[in-house]
């Protein structure tokens, strides 16, 4: 790790003053579960960190009657599903951040690091870069070992899969992210907020170096059935081999609105349009369940090691669903 | 000479009983200090430069920027340029400075220009390593193609388990503080006795000179016996620069470098006749132990069942790896699971339930009565009957269950050791010897042992281990060799002892020295409990010289009718039951039965509790633990406790432990029992898997990749 420079701005202005307009050369230090790693193996060697664990306006999670419910982007995992709204309304986050298997990472880690955590791609991780290639320009990911990569949204030079255990959820719940700057609020909705990187020099997000990401809102989900379902290798602390996140209205027996988001399968979050609208207007089943997740992986191009990952989307869609409306496979 | 024995079971106070290792307050207060918690006055951090490519000539090393780095103290060029280097991660340099990142940031300014040169990593694909093969080499016994000619039913398949690493939760390495002709080394080893001399020869000092310690180690699992490359490398930067020099390795080398366990591969053919009689083997094998090839050992393939005809063939793989080293029970968990796996197999095409089979075979193993009983044993606590079914499972949902079973078989024959045992005349007790407790109740044992022989209470024995050679030599803990060589050389040190008190005692009893026992606290007239003297008054006797008395075990010189105390020789049975889910290939555990002998047990606690931990790192093998090398750049990519993957208590599901104990169990004396329960899990869960699925997935780990791979294939190769 080299030596920083640590700032703990009191005020959300006086925190992006601090932050400089190159991805690395400023970070913004949170939980820090996932920065002080990539510090240690050198993933990031910024000179100066900003502190915003003590900026109010980013902290607590606020529920307004009927208008719906405010997280803040500093508050941890562990204070998200202990909210009594949370765990009424808001299932497919409590099982999101149950899917987080380390009590310290519940307990120290942010609702915003989740979201704005680099990519776990071993390739990554390991000093090769987001599009890693040996130096004869062969890339590693699609000759190696990909088992863990992304199986959509991979045409382009990134194969890493979105790390959030939070953002399927949150996109499928149609929340909007809340980012700070130099020019004040700037409003996202959550699908927008990821990006998949084209060039060395961009990050997964579409914030700028020098913005934060303070706040969530999620629309009222008194009436909106949700659940998110992962599929891991291990009970035990382990990132997703893939994650299916579903909100659906129900009207008369009827599907009458559902957002389906897959996570861990591609660069971002991915929304399943083609799978929702499969589900529209059906009564929930485990054959339409089933249709749903076949419909979502159409397209899916697998890696030479992960054509596995898409029969998991598909069940993982399929069990999502059938949690959400019925409550259980 | 006293008769050297154990007391008879209705005698004993302190053996067999469930008591709580003596260190176990100090480890979970944190107050046990490691050697990697060592910090002396003065102390350098070294870190060494690792190669980056598995294959490659350094051609040109600069150290220049690196040495005007403030605080950097020395730095050594290990393999400089010519020097051809054959794995990722090996030395090439190494710094020693005030601190540790001031010893990372120069490590990052040494420019070593490298010439790269062709790399094979990964071995599992026979045919891709032509040019790395080494000399195969070929065994049969009896008839083997006769007998596939008369063989009813046969079975082919391919079946495999890749590399895995030690994994020690505390890193190799040591503190060493060479100080003009003495040397002190904190060493994390395993090997406490056997550590001077692999540093006095290649530093050119004395063995006599140097002094080894260590009062608590993070685990060896048979990583632990050398100094390494890098604890010499250490002790050179000390003597260059009189101050003592820290060097712990990172993770990623303590996972890729400092231990790995030898992969299995092999395309096995097994015939039986129609009644299940096993009858023929083939195998033809391969692996790797990195550079050397290696592999695993074809002396132990096929596993503890031998059939009457064999054909084996074993080609080792010279892979751009680190080495292997000793992993708990070396080979025996790899074959043995080739060999259940394969005969598993011929039991279901035989359409017999595997535990008929075994029985019908058990006249195949060299323990025939006591497998027997032990798989009947197993087959209770696990409800084999009720719940095993054929592989073509009915039940509907997409979750099955299935059982499995795998049996094994150790030596364990006590190490040569000899402890130095001290009675002061205010009588409290010590014994000292040159050993380790691995974490395995050595030091608890041997208190026991002490405590039973004099009549005293466990924490009234003061054990002093891990100081060389200012306590005896004792042997390195591996081959689950330890705990039999220290609780012999133990007792008869302390019978020894006895042979010397009594005289001093009986006088005051006005019997004879051959009339007195010890309990509770007294040297008691056998009989007569009342005439006594407590061990405090006896010890007075002693005057004002402490009693001293050695107690020796060599394996080599024992003569029978000094007595048995050790044996050599266990076996044991396992049982799985996993629930594996269809649709999303995920193996869980649900409940795992190990039913295991070792002859007379010591801590039935301590016992369990081996064999409790034998069973977690035996599924850890089985589900989820793999090295994973990039073929490209011929690197490992999970080098860290992230990536490379280890179970967590939700992995565990029900463990069942039944020490088997009886009569002639007992009779034979202490028996090692580290290395044996570790062997049977791959197998045990993978024919569970495959009982569950009813297909075959031929390699471990059982990930969901694998396992969702072979339903594909159902009716293709590997069933």
């Amino acid at each position: 790790m080299n030596a920083f420079e640590y700032a703990n701005p009191s005020t959300k202005e006086q925190a992006v003053q601090l932050l400089g307009t190159q991805w690395g050369k400023t970070e913004v230090l949170a939980g820090g579960t996932d920065l002080l790693s990539l510090m240690k193996d050198f993933g990031t060697t910024p000179k100066r960190l900003v502190d915003i664990k003590d900026i109010r306006e980013f902290q607590g999670i606020d529920y307004i009657t009927n208008s719906g419910l405010r997280l803040g982007a500093t508050s941890v995992l562990g204070e998200l599903i202990e909210h009594p709204v949370v765990q009424k309304d808001y299932r497919s986050l409590v099982q999101a951040v149950e899917g987080v298997r380390s009590l310290q990472i519940q307990s120290r880690g942010t609702i915003g690091g989740d979201l704005c955590q680099r990519p776990r791609c071993w390739y990554f991780r390991n000093g090769f870069g987001y599009f890693p290639k040996d130096d004869d320009g062969r890339d590693l990911i699609r000759n190696g070992e990909n088992q863990y990569h992304a199986i959509l949204g991979n045409s382009g030079s990134a194969c890493f899969v979105s790390a959030s255990s939070l953002a399927p959820a949150l996109v499928a719940l149609a929340a909007k992210f809340r980012i700070f700057g130099n020019q004040g609020w700037r409003e996202v909705p959550a699908e927008k907020f990821f990006m998949t990187p084209t060039q060395t020099t961009q990050r997964e997000t579409v914030m700028k170096p020098n913005e934060i990401l303070g706040e969530i809102l999620l629309p009222d989900a008194t009436s909106t059935l949700n659940a998110t379902y992962e599929v891991r290798e291990k009970e035990a602390l382990d990132w997703p081999l893939v994650t299916a996140s579903v909100a659906l209205k129900i009207k008369a027996g009827k599907v009458e609105h559902v957002r389906l988001v897959l996570g861990h399968v591609a660069p971002t979050p991915w929304r399943c349009v083609p799978a929702e609208e499969s589900l529209v207007g059906k009564v929930v089943d485990k054959d339409s369940a089933t249709e749903a997740g076949k419909s979502a992986l159409i397209g899916a191009k697998p890696l030479s090691k992960n054509s596995y990952k898409i029969s998991l989307a598909q069940v993982a869609i399929k069990r999502a669903i059938l949690d959400a409306a019925l409550g259980g496979t | 000479m006293p008769k050297y024995n154990w007391p008879k079971r209705t005698d004993r106070q302190v053996l067999g009983k469930r008591i709580n290792r003596v260190d176990g307050k100090d480890k979970v207060t944190g107050k046990a200090k490691y050697n990697s918690d060592i910090n002396l006055p003065g102390m350098l951090y070294a870190k060494f430069l690792r190669c980056p490519y598995p294959h490659a000539r350094v051609t040109s090393i600069d150290v220049t920027a690196a040495e005007r780095i403030p605080g950097v103290k020395a730095i050594k060029v290990i393999q400089g340029p010519g020097k051809e280097i054959h794995w990722a991660l090996d030395d090439v340099a190494v710094v020693a400075a005030v601190d540790e990142t001031t010893a990372e940031d120069a490590i990052r300014q040494i420019k070593v220009q490298y010439e790269k040169l062709p790399h094979l990593v990964n071995e599992d694909d026979l045919s891709k390593a032509r040019d790395h093969l080494k000399i195969p080499s070929e065994q049969t016994t009896g008839d083997p193609d006769q007998a596939f000619m008369e063989a009813d039913v046969i079975i082919e398949g391919e079946y495999g388990i890749p590399v895995i690493t030690h994994c020690c939760l505390e890193p190799h390495g040591q503190v060493i503080d060479w100080k003009e002709e003495s040397m002190t080394v904190y060493q994390s080893t395993q090997n406490v006795s056997g550590m001077a001399n692999q540093y006095s020869q290649p530093l050119e000092t004395s063995a006599a000179n140097i002094r080894i310690l260590q009062d608590y180690v993070g685990g060896g699992f048979g990583s632990k016996f050398s100094a390494d490359s890098w604890g010499l490398e250490t002790a050179r930067l000390s003597k260059k620069t009189g101050r003592p020099v820290r060097n712990f390795l990172e993770r990623d080398a303590e996972l890729f470098v400092a231990g790995t366990r030898p992969s299995g591969f092999a395309k096995i053919k097994a015939g039986a006749k129609k009644d299940g009689t096993l009858i023929a083997w083939q195998a033809e094998s391969w692996g790797t132990s990195g550079l050397q090839g290696g592999g695993v050992s074809m002396g132990v393939l096929p596993y503890v069942i031998k059939p009457p005809n064999v054909r084996k063939k074993h080609t080792g793989i010279g892979t751009n790896t680190g080495a292997a080293r000793a992993w708990r029970a070396p080979n025996h968990p790899q074959t043995c699971w080739l060999t259940f796996a394969a005969l598993d197999d011929l039991a279901a095409k035989l359409n017999i339930n595997p535990l008929d089979f075994y029985l019908k075979n058990i006249g195949l193993t060299e323990r025939p009565d006591l497998y027997r009983k032990q798989l009947d044993k197993a087959a209770e606590l696990i409800g084999w009957q009720d719940k095993w079914h054929p592989r073509d499972n009915k039940n509907t949902g997409p979750v099955k269950q299935g059982l499995g079973l795998a049996f094994h078989t150790w030596g364990g024959r006590g190490h040569d050791s000899t402890v130095k045992l001290l009675i002061d005349p205010d009588g409290s007790v010590s014994v000292s010897l040159g050993t380790q407790d691995l974490g395995t109740g050595t030091l608890t044992v041997i208190a026991m042992v002490a405590a039973e022989t004099f009549g005293l209470p466990v924490n009234a024995i003061k054990v002093n281990t891990g100081r060389f050679p200012e306590y005896p030599r004792s042997g390195g803990s591996g081959g689950s060799t330890t705990v039999g060589g220290v609780c012999a050389a133990t007792r008869r040190a302390c019978q020894l002892a006895l042979e010397e008190l009594y005289p001093k005692v009986a006088p005051v009893l006005g019997v004879k020295p051959t009339m007195l026992e010890t309990r509770a606290g007294k040297i008691q007239v056998k009989g007569n409990p009342f005439k006594n003297v407590s061990w405090q008054q006896a010890s007075r006797r002693l005057g004002v010289t402490p009693l001293e008395v050695t107690g020796k075990n060599i394996s080599a010189s024992r003569r029978a009718s000094e007595g048995k105390l050790i044996d050599s020789g266990v076996g044991g049975v396992q049982m799985a039951e996993v629930t594996v889910d269809i649709e999303t290939g995920v193996v869980r555990m649900k409940k795992f039965v190990a039913v295991q002998d070792c002859g007379l047990i010591v801590n039935e606690k301590l016992a369990e509790s081996q064999v409790y931990g034998a069973m977690i790192m035996g599924i850890s093998s089985a589900l989820i633990e793999e090295r994973i090398m990039d073929e490209t750049t011929g690197t490992p990519l999970n080098g860290n406790m992230e990536f490379y993957k280890l179970p967590g208590l939700g992995d565990i599901g029900q463990l069942v432990v039944h020490m088997w104990k009886d009569e002639e169990q007992d009779a034979r004396g202490v028996i090692g029992l580290g290395e044996p329960p570790v062997i049977a899990p791959v197998a045990a869960i993978g024919n569970a898997v495959a009982n569950a699925i009813g297909v075959r997935v031929p390699r471990a780990p059982f990930i969901p990749r694998r396992v969702l791979a072979a339903l594909e294939k159902k009716g293709g190769l590997y069933v």
